[in-house]
């Protein structure tokens, strides 16, 4: 992947696909500790140990050979290629947490890339879930969150596309304001 | 969010609803977005978003973006599925920036299938 925004698209469709009703994505920069966070988190289905190690191995195979794609080792190769580490924590029932660390200021760290897009790209084909896309950039944070849309959106979806267009927007001069201040 | 923002939305949400009231039944046109690990990985999501930008700018309102996983075809991607209501839908492969303006204009607009970039058609391919 080009952007570690693209990973969080491919990791948040996973959440999608596993029947939750909330995606949390946390991206935590901080020049101190030298490090950009990013966590996903979701309510969905959950996993069980087997598919946790399916899941995170990309030459796992059981008996059946069943075939997963690689989305998950591919974000937590890009996450160790920086000296950073990778986790998943998931409760059967309850949900799931993708926690990767990068060093920020690694030389193979991707930049972190369009989350506009990809936060607009989750909401258009997942009109009926609810999204948090969190940023803090060392002290300072930008929060956004459909739950707050879908109250002033009365009976207009939050995919129709000027929805979606507006939403992008909104995170762009959320996200540019928030690494001026705390740049 | 700002205040102002809050009224951008506001006039978004009256122009949609006012739409709303004079279209019956469906929207014209759906677009699909295949969104797999490959997919995203090949550009799929600058994909989405020049349609998105292309919705903007052409001030249409009855074109409804979607996305959806993987088909099996990783090496075609990034592909998309245009449906035209009544119309049978258009599988596209290998589409880019410059693919999806020229989709977006010629069949999407103008009900021109763009016979080149076609990977399948019929229902059974949707
Ligand atoms: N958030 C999640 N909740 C439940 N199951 C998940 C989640 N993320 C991944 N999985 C499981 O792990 C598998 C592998 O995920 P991934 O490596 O992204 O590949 P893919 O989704 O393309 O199969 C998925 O098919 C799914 O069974």
């Amino acid at each position: 992947m080009e952007e570690i925004s693209m990973h969080v698209l491919d990791i948040a469709e996973n959440s999608t696909r596993a029947g939750s009703k909330l995606v949390e994505i946390t991206i935590t920069e901080s020049t101190i500790e030298d490090t950009m966070t990013i966590e996903i988190d979701d309510d969905g289905s959950g996993m069980d140990q087997e598919t946790i190690k399916l899941a995170l191995d990309p030459f796992y195979t059981t008996k059946k050979v069943r075939r997963v794609g690689l989305g998950i080792p591919l974000l937590a190769q890009a996450a160790r290629a920086t000296g950073g580490f990778f986790s998943i924590t998931s409760d059967q029932g309850k949900g799931t947490r993708v926690k990767a660390v990068f060093r920020l200021g690694h030389i193979d760290r991707q930049p972190l890339g369009r989350m506009d897009q990809t936060v607009m790209t989750l909401i258009a084909g997942n009109p009926e879930i609810d999204f948090v896309y969190r940023h803090k950039i060392n002290g300072g944070s930008y929060l956004f969150d459909t739950r707050e849309l879908r109250g002033m959106l009365e009976d207009v979806p939050v995919n129709h596309a000027d929805v979606i267009n507006f939403i992008g927007k909104n995170i762009r001069e959320g996200i540019a304001e928030l690494a001026a201040k705390s740049g | 969010m700002a205040k102002l923002k809050i009224d951008d939305l506001k006039k978004i949400k009256e122009r949609v609803q006012a739409e709303n009231a004079l279209r019956e039944g469906d929207r014209r046109v759906r677009v699909t977005v295949h969104m797999g690990t490959c997919g995203i990985a090949a550009g799929a999501r600058s994909v989405m978003n020049t349609l998105m930008d292309e919705i903007d700018e052409s001030k249409v309102s009855d074109v409804m973006v979607t996305t959806s996983g993987c088909m099996g075809l990783c090496s075609r991607e990034p592909e998309i599925t245009v449906e035209i209501l009544g119309q049978d839908p258009i599988v596209y492969e290998n589409v880019n920036e410059n693919k999806m303006r020229q989709i977006f204009k010629r069949h999407i607009l103008q009900g021109e299938i763009q016979t080149p970039f076609v990977l399948a058609r019929g229902k059974e391919q949707a």
